[in-house]
């Protein structure tokens, strides 16, 4: 059965029967057409009117980061579609399902250096998992149906699909079938269980295994199928930046975070263990620090979807290509019911010599000055590490991953790979849109929140409720951190002066709170959090406060500085 | 160490494929050597033939993020001892080196030249052959005077049995190769 409409009202209908409920966008000239045949629309689809582009995307990732469905975006061509740039990169470095819809010139004005033309298939090829250019109405369906198909499957990533104005105006018989996969693309592969024995007889065997996850454990939802397995092997478990939440931070097995700025005992002790088991991560170098000192007396296990990132990084003593909650439930059966106590409690003692020389005046500082790691944990002890927090890019992020207990599953919403300062803001609107039975709290430098400050007023147009704590230290404040340790304090332009921000979100509407003192810290985060709307709490805290432990670079993850 | 890879990539016909692929050796800031492309013995799927000077590790990944992106259908990698590769070379030279003395008949004979035209001004000759054979007879023709010359890139066949088709049919029934 099929119907005779315009490629605009195909596009909207595409969405539709793929589930979308919600937009974020923002008009212009070659996606007039779209935005006609949305207003048809209004009731079905929430379209979020974005201030800029650029939160568009950010806050359609942290709407697929917390609903688990595809994010969805419209741009209009050029410059609209050029600012979808960052995040594109962000979701694919990041993995996350995105699906953009850019409006484009006619068709016969392609390559003409036409009004508001750009390559914009050309510009976002590197930096999406796939894209194409639709010319006519009749291939609009399709190329929607491939879209949702591709971005959510097997390791997800952002799609871009551009439509010219002529194929929006043109008449189409309109049909819609989902995409249930072609020749070229198998996401998921079919599960090597000569492989899953290897593994599982290399950790029977072992003594100090240690499990490393990341954001492939939420992606593929394994969340419980990897407690089970760590559970019944009994391996301590750490997490990548993007893995937070998908362990329990609170469970005895886990030891905590991963990498440069992560917890002393995982970073130290990936040099002792004699089996790493690596499950939807991708050996980041935030994570192995120095690669050639990386676990080198060690056994390796990698699981993961993507077949590339087998011994991309780290050579894998059994790679196996595969989805992480059929891997893990897989090879659950196949351990053998352990503990390994002794190897435990090694991570205990290291972890309690992290409280003593870092954790401990971090939460507890005896000075006056408020300390980014006090707010951040009485927010964690207020919502029990249960509510969503997503962090921009700086300090404040890797304090908060840090200090905050992650205790849920895709609580955590960050800009990991590409660090994208900015990211913040928008993505904390689409994160409470995805969930919104969720308290969101958005952690922001002073520095991330004025790159992208301009949705506050998408926050006061969609009324969105959104908790906004700004950590302001009057610097950019990481990079004022290594110029400290490694640029002889030359603090090059790193300083920087600021406006009255509690001003400016009372002029969007935003009720706001600005303290200093720890005296205030308390009330204030319960103010916050039980406002009923949108509210600002800025947080002046120590200027010159460094991020410790660290792994610098070039140096081993054993090398990990406490000071 | 680096050496010589052939990179055979079978992919569907779209728009935008050999960018797709470049990208991947850009980003890596690797040199292509040589490419060509056109339509392999399977309908709507084409071949490219990519040669690169590389080390081992770094075709592996190459390759294997190659084979990430979604129109690609299979891709490998194989030394220059596990196929059978040529080049084509045209090279245009002035008539008159056939009314000169010298030897000019002696090379198109020992080289075995096929002659593709003669025109009033000028002769078309053809060669295929290694690399090597090519720059041979470039050195040799050089001197008469080349008003024109041109050499494609390398199309290679690999010696291993295993067809396409049979990898169509893994795939299809869910069995992957790591490469």
């Amino acid at each position: 059965m099929s119907e005779n409409i315009r490629g605009a009202e195909a596009v909207m209908k595409s969405l539709v029967a793929e589930g979308v409920t919600t937009i974020f966008g923002y008009p212009g000239g070659a996606i007039m057409p779209i935005y006609d045949a949305l207003y048809d629309f209004k009731d079905t689809v929430n379209h979020i009117l974005v201030r800029h582009e650029q939160g568009a995307i950010h806050a359609a990732q942290g709407f697929a980061r917390t609903s688990k469905k595809v994010g969805v975006c419209f741009a209009t061509s050029g410059p609209g579609a050029t600012n979808l740039i960052t995040g594109l990169a962000d979701a694919m470095i990041d993995s996350t399902p995105v699906v953009c819809i850019t409006g484009q010139v006619h068709s016969h004005l392609l390559g003409t250096d036409a009004f508001q033309e750009t390559d914009v298939i050309g510009i976002s090829m590197p930096v999406t998992k796939w894209n194409i250019q639709v010319t006519k109405a009749e291939d609009i369906a399709d190329a929607i149906a491939r879209a949702f198909y591709i971005a959510k499957s097997g390791r997800p990533g952002p799609v871009l699909v551009d439509i010219t104005k002529d194929a929006q105006f043109g008449m189409t018989d309109y049909r819609y079938e989902k995409c249930l996969g072609f020749r070229s693309y198998v996401p998921v592969p079919k599960l090597n269980y000569d492989k899953l024995n290897e593994a599982a007889s290399l950790i029977n065997l072992a003594q100090k295994p240690y499990l490393l996850i990341g954001q492939g454990i939420l992606l593929s939802e394994a969340e419980q199928e990897l407690q089970a397995f760590a559970e019944k092997a009994g391996i301590p478990v750490a997490s990548t930046l993007l893995g937070l939440g998908a362990f329990p931070a609170d469970h005895p097995l886990y030891v905590g975070y991963l990498g440069m700025h992560g917890n002393y005992a995982p970073n130290v002790l990936t040099n002792e263990c004699d089996l790493l088991i690596a499950v939807g991560m991708r050996f980041d170098d935030r994570v192995t620090g120095d690669v050639s000192r990386y676990a080198k007396q060690a056994k390796v296990i990698h699981i993961d979807i993507d077949s590339s990132e087998l011994n991309k990084i780290v050579k894998a003593t059994v790679g196996i290509h595969a989805d992480a909650k059929e891997a893990l439930a897989e090879l659950t059966k196949l351990v053998q019911t352990n503990a390994h106590s002794e190897w435990l409690d090694k991570f205990r003692t290291l972890e309690k010599k992290e409280y003593k020389e870092v954790v401990k005046n971090a939460i507890e500082p005896t000075d006056d000055h408020l300390r980014m790691a006090e707010v951040v944990r009485f927010l964690s002890d207020k919502t029990e590490g249960k509510a969503t927090i997503v962090t921009d890019v700086g300090q404040h992020q890797m304090i908060t991953s840090r200090y905050y207990q992650y205790n849920r599953p895709n609580g955590n919403i960050t800009s990991g790979g590409l660090g994208t300062m900015g990211f913040a803001l928008p993505a904390a609107i689409g994160a409470k849109l995805g969930d919104p039975s969720q308290t969101v709290v958005a952690i922001i430098g002073d520095g991330g929140f004025q790159m992208t400050i301009q949705e506050l007023g998408t926050i006061l147009q969609a009324k969105i409720d959104i908790k906004i704590m700004i950590l302001n230290n009057n610097f950019l404040g990481m990079v004022r951190q290594w110029q400290q340790l490694f640029f002889d304090r030359r603090y090059s332009f790193t300083e920087i002066v600021n406006p009255e921000f509690t001003q400016i979100a009372g002029a969007y509407g935003i009720k706001a709170l600005k303290i200093n003192n720890r005296n205030q810290l308390r009330a204030s985060i319960e103010t916050m959090l039980n406002h009923p709307k949108a509210y600002l709490l800025e947080v002046v805290v120590e200027k010159e406060e460094n991020v410790f432990p660290m792994v610098e670079t070039g140096a081993s993850v054993s090398e990990i500085r406490l000071k | 160490m680096a050496q010589t890879y052939n990179i055979s990539i079978f992919t569907e016909n779209t728009v935008g494929m050999l960018n797709r692929i470049t990208i991947i050796f850009t980003r890596r800031h690797i040199n292509i050597e040589s490419i060509t492309a056109s339509e392999s013995e399977i309908k709507g799927i084409h071949r490219y033939t990519i040669v690169v000077n590389i080390e081992l590790e770094q075709v592996k990944k190459v390759v294997a993020q190659i084979e990430k992106q979604i129109e690609v259908v299979k891709a490998f990698y194989h030394p220059d001892e596990e196929v059978i590769y040529q080049e084509l070379a045209l090279f245009k030279l002035p008539m008159e080196i056939f009314i000169q003395e010298g030897g000019v008949e002696r090379t198109i004979r020992a080289h075995h030249i096929r002659v593709l035209t003669m025109e009033k001004e000028f002769v078309v000759l053809e060669k295929t052959g290694r690399p090597e054979e090519l720059n041979l007879l470039y050195n040799e023709l050089k001197p008469y005077g080349l008003l024109e010359f041109v050499r494609s890139g390398r199309i290679a066949v690999t010696k291993p049995m295993k067809t396409l088709e049979e990898y169509l049919t893994d795939l299809r029934s869910g069995i992957v190769f790591n490469g």
